[in-house]
This record gives structure tokens, sequence and C-alpha cells, in this order.
């Protein structure tokens, strides 16, 4: 068969082309060009090699905010997934209750992160908002914006509110998706509610599980607006995660060089973890 | 091992049904310890709730259900102790070969010893050794229909093994030799099967009993014999046999039956008149071509290879006639003969006798 040349048909791609230039490679590679170099403004710089990453990477302040991030994530991976399925399971699977449930799940999803930080931050003062007053009028200590360990509270507590639900929503999907058969043959062979869970409902959910673990990770591992709204990284540096100290570096401090070498290191563990996530995927996916 | 009694069972999916919302409707049944049935029915005819049912899976709204002359109605699935195997393999996909047989008996804290003797026994009879240690997850649709057989086959306490349309995921030339292997198995280990199915050859194999559902109802029992040579009601006629019966529009006047213009003779013995429809049924293999009797025009002749299905048609209504392939079929106009022995006369689709 002969093939026409045409190289016209380029032209087709330069939309899409000029778009990806401008939303992501351009802007991403000015990140990369400020991290090997040193500014001082006027668009003056001088080249600095890989000082910034060598910096970031022995930086205490790095690996603290690393550490934090590590520990929220985890905690609140920890705490979202079960408790997710947990409501899941226990979710009507028909009648009216079902669009009752669907919405009120729905219902924090849809809150701008913002107004999320915000509601929790009023809701949570100690002594004007509903639960930092309670806590303390019965004999808690409760005050986030000076004790760290109740910034933590108030920050896991206001995330697990915001999205446990897509959880529960994606659990729910993928018990929906299980044949009515499957129960009955688990009842006749006289399995019990555990084991029914074990071998049927938690294999039949493997899927959409570990589409949930996977965005709940990079969602939660690149928070930024509500603990910024609600504790603004403190008190101290207690709740300053990896974007909200990475923006006190580049917005506060104005350190454009090591706040890049940071972006590109944080942007780098983010496709890492990403990156063996999809391929547990679609190994599951071909054996199955 | 049981007999089963069902008495006067119906059943509505609405709590608060009135009579147009029954899937099912006066079930009677009794069946003999150790049999082979088939419910057999089109999709919708209510054979899979009344299975479930049986099972105990679903409540009946109304009559009770009897393992050896005792009450189970109330009893759900495992004190029933009923194996049940679905139209859709059921797995256990983390669990292998060995522990999904295995399960059943686990759940019944069985001895591991005991266990092991069981699953390799039953295994064994369904030839499935060789993959024992192997991932349930990796097999064939059919080898994953063995596992669900094998899970209901392994307890020897089972009162009843209920089967719902096991083998429509099977690809056809495994059927049959699934369908042996059951066969096989019912006379190997004599306990009463219970088989649903929507497959006239599948229910006519299996079954020593077929009863056949229609609308909710029971409208014949019979074995495969009699389900052909004489079905009690029109539906029973035109769904088993291929091609169906004749049923045919026709008069009664005197208790002789008048179908287009000609007199029929039939095997039923007609006393009374009564009836809204009275329809004449004939089926195709029960026709003869003949010199002289109802006259049709021949309009199709479909070769099948054994057989040649003819298309005739008369003042009332076509006609299919079933012949040997050697036989010569003539052209145009004819005249066919109807078996007397088999022509039965159906007062508002019930057969009059």
């Amino acid at each position: 068969m002969n093939k026409t040349i045409n190289q016209k048909a380029w032209f087709f791609v330069v939309p899409v082309f000029v778009l990806v230039a401008f939303n992501a490679a351009i802007p991403l590679m000015t990140v990369v060009n400020y991290s090997f170099q040193e500014t001082f403004g006027n668009n003056v710089f001088a080249w600095e090699g890989t000082r910034w990453f060598k910096q970031i990477l022995l930086s205490e302040r790095f690996h603290d905010a690393l550490g934090r991030q590590i520990a929220f994530t985890f905690i609140i991976l920890l705490i979202q997934i079960p408790l997710g399925i947990g409501i899941a399971l226990t979710m009507p699977k028909k009648g009216w209750g079902v669009p009752v449930c669907l919405i009120l799940m729905s219902m924090p999803l849809l809150i701008p992160w913002n107004v999320v930080g915000a509601m929790w931050n009023i809701f949570a003062l100690p002594d004007i908002g509903f639960l930092g007053y309670s806590l303390n009028a019965i004999g808690f200590d409760f005050n986030f914006t000076q004790q760290p360990g109740d910034a933590w509270f108030t920050t896991i507590l206001m995330d697990v509110w915001h999205w446990t639900s897509l959880v529960v929503l994606l659990s729910y999907a993928g018990l929906n998706s299980i044949q009515p058969a499957y129960y009955q043959a688990a009842e006749i062979d006289g399995a019990s509610r555990w084991s029914t869970f074990r071998y049927i409902e938690l294999p039949k959910m493997k899927k959409v599980l570990t589409l949930a673990i996977l965005l709940r990770f990079m969602d939660s591992f690149m928070i930024y607006t509500e603990p910024f709204v609600l504790t603004g990284g403190g008190p101290g540096n207690a709740t300053a995660f990896l974007s909200i100290d990475l923006v006190k570096m580049a917005l506060g401090q104005f350190d454009l060089g090591p706040a890049a070498a940071m972006s590109l290191i944080y942007f780098f563990i983010v496709l890492l973890v990403c990156w063996v996530f999809y391929s547990l995927m679609m190994k599951n996916e071909v054996k199955s | 091992m049981a007999k089963i009694t069902l008495n006067n069972l119906s059943h509505s999916y609405v709590s608060d049904y009135t009579d147009a919302d029954l899937v099912l409707r006066d079930i009677n049944i009794d069946w003999k310890d150790g049999g082979a049935y088939a419910l057999l029915g089109p999709s919708g005819c209510g054979k899979t709730t009344l299975l479930n049912i049986i099972s105990g899976l679903i409540k009946p709204s109304k009559g009770d259900i009897l393992f050896d002359d005792k009450n189970v109605t109330s009893l759900n699935p495992v004190e029933r102790d009923i194996a049940q195997i679905f139209q859709f393999p059921v797995i256990y996909d983390t669990m292998t070969v060995y522990d999904n047989l295995a399960f059943p008996l686990k759940n019944r804290n069985l001895s591991d010893t005991e266990i092991d003797s069981k699953v390799r026994e039953i295994a064994e009879m369904l030839e499935l050794t060789s993959t024992l240690n192997n991932r349930a997850s990796g097999l064939t649709a059919d080898g994953k229909q063995k596992i669900s057989l094998g899970r209901g086959l392994v307890r020897s306490d089972v009162n009843v093994i209920m089967f719902d349309e096991p083998l429509t995921v099977i690809d056809p030339h495994l059927k049959w030799i699934l369908r042996s292997k059951l066969k096989e198995l019912h006379q190997k280990i004599n306990r009463t099967m219970i088989y649903v199915t929507h497959d006239q050859t599948e229910a006519l194999t299996f079954a020593d009993q077929v009863v056949v559902m229609h609308e909710g109802q029971i409208v014949q029992t019979g074995t495969p014999v009699e389900l052909f040579e004489k079905p009690k009601h029109t539906f029973v006629g035109h769904f088993i046999g291929s091609p169906g019966m004749n049923i045919l529009p026709c008069q009664i006047k005197n208790g002789q039956i008048n179908f287009a213009g000609q007199e029929v003779q039939s095997n039923s013995n007609i006393k009374k008149n009564n009836y809204k429809t009275t329809q004449l049924g004939i089926r195709p293999e029960f026709i003869n071509f003949s010199d002289k009797g109802i006259p049709v025009k021949v309009k199709r002749v479909s070769n099948t290879g054994r057989h040649k299905i003819i298309d005739t048609e008369c003042s009332g209504g076509t006609i299919k006639v079933l012949s040997n392939a050697s036989t010569e079929i003539p052209s145009g106009s004819a005249y066919i003969n109807f078996d007397q022995k088999y022509t039965y006369v159906y007062g508002d689709n019930w057969i009059i006798e």
C-alpha cells in the first residue's frame, strides 16, 4: 500500500501543542529554570547547579515538613478508608434512603476548599465556635490556635469531614456492582458477616478502593487551602505541610531558587507514588 | 435428603398485594426424595422465584414449604441445609480452588481431615484435582461453574441441590459434558435435585419429572414423554417441541369437532361445550400427507437435515407438518390427516380428556 506523505496534517496538532505548552510545559520549565539559578530580580540570573536541591534535601525544615506531610496523609488514609467502607456498608441499598444518603454524602464534596477552612475555623474557635466552646465547656482544654495537638486534631477532623464522602461514594458504587447471587451463595455456604465482607465485598471493591486511596493520597499530599485558612500552618510550624511551607518559602521569603527546587522534589514524590499505584493496579488488571 | 412438599404457595414482591401482583399463584408440589426434577418455563414465569423460595432466600407471601413433612417456611437457607448453584459462577476470587470447595465445610466447623477427604473426593468427581492449588479467579467460565457445583456437592448432609440455569454461561460443547456429568452425579449420590431452566432440551434430558410453569402457575407436571404426547395446556404444547404443537381454532357441535369445514376425530371425550374458546391441538410429528382429508396448500419446506418442516395453509390457519427428510412432499394442493391418538381438544387452553 502506498501512503501519501502529507506534512500539512501537523497543523492539526498545533492547537493542542500550544495549549499544553502554555498550561504545563512552559510554567514547569520556568520552575526548572529557577531551580538551577539564583536571581536578584531585574531578570538577572546566576548559575547555581544543583546547590538548591542539595540544600533542600539536607535541610531540617524540609525533613520536618515532609514528615508532617507523610504523617498527615497516613493518618487521614487510615481513618477515611475504613470509615468510608464502613459507612458504605451501612447505607441502604434501595428505597427512599438511597437518594437521601447520596445527597447527604455529596454535600461536603460540593463546598469550596476555602469555605471549608473558614467554616471549621469558626466552628472550632474556643471562645465562640460550637465545637471549641463545647469541648471547653465539658472540661477539655481545647485551643487549636495555641496548641499543636489541638491544631492537628481539628485539621484531621476537618479533612475527614470533607473527604470521607468520596471514599463512601466510591465504595458504595463498588458494593452495588456485586451481583446478588454472591450474597445468596455466601448465605447458603454458611458464611459469617465477616467472611462475606472479607471474601466477597472486599475483593470486589479492590479496584474502586485502589482508586479511592490514590485520589485521597494525591489530594491530601498536596493539601493547601483548608489548613491555610484554618491554621495558616500554625501554631508555629505545627501544621505547615509541604505546600504551605513551599508557599511560605516562595512568597514569604522570596527564596525562589530553593522553592523551585523544593517544588520539583515535591512533584517527583507525588509522581513516584502515583506510578507505583498505577503499576500495581495494572498488574492486578492483567491477572484478572 | 428429603422429600419436598409445597402447599398453596403464592408470592408477590410487594407487601400490600392484589391478585394482579402475584408472581406465583397456588403452587402445589410433591417431590420424592432423591428425584431429579426440572422447573421449565420462559423468562419471567416465576421459576427462579419459586427456586429461591424453596432455598429460603425469599419468604413466600402465602403457603408452606415442607421438607420431610417438617415445616421449614420460616427457616433460613443454612437451617434448611440446601445447596444452590446460580446462573453465573459464584467463586471466592481471592481463594484457591481448594479453599473454595472447603469454604462451606469450614463454616460448619468440620475437622481438617474430614474437610480434606471431602474436598479431594469432590474434586476428583469434577476433575478439578489438578487445579486444586490454583487461584480460582484464573479459571475459565466452565471451571468456575464446576467450583460452584462442587461447593454445593461437597456437603453430604444437604436436603436438596438446586440449579438455577447453571449452564447459561458455558460454551455449547461443554454444556453437553457438564450436563451428562450432572446426570451421572445424580445417579451416584442419589440426592434430590431441582433444575431450573428455560431450555427444554436441558430439562428433558436432566429430569425424571418436569414442571412446566407459565405466568406464575404450574401448567403441567409430568415425564418428558407425557409432556410431549399429551400436553395439558396449550402453552405446554407450543413451548415444548420444535416446532411446537399446532393450536388451531375449532368448533364443537353435539360432541363433534369441526375444523376448517371438516369433521375431525380426536382423543378427547367432549361432554360439555361451555368454553369461551375451543382449539384443536396436534403436534407436527403426528400429521401425515394423504389422498384425502383436510385440503391444504403447501407454502414452504425447510430441510433441517434429519427432518423436513412443511408450512401448509388451510382455511383454518397455518399448520406445520414434520416429516422425515426422505419423505416426498407434494407441492401445491395436498391433503393431510391427523393421528387421532395424539389429537386433543383444548377448552379455554386446558385439555379436554
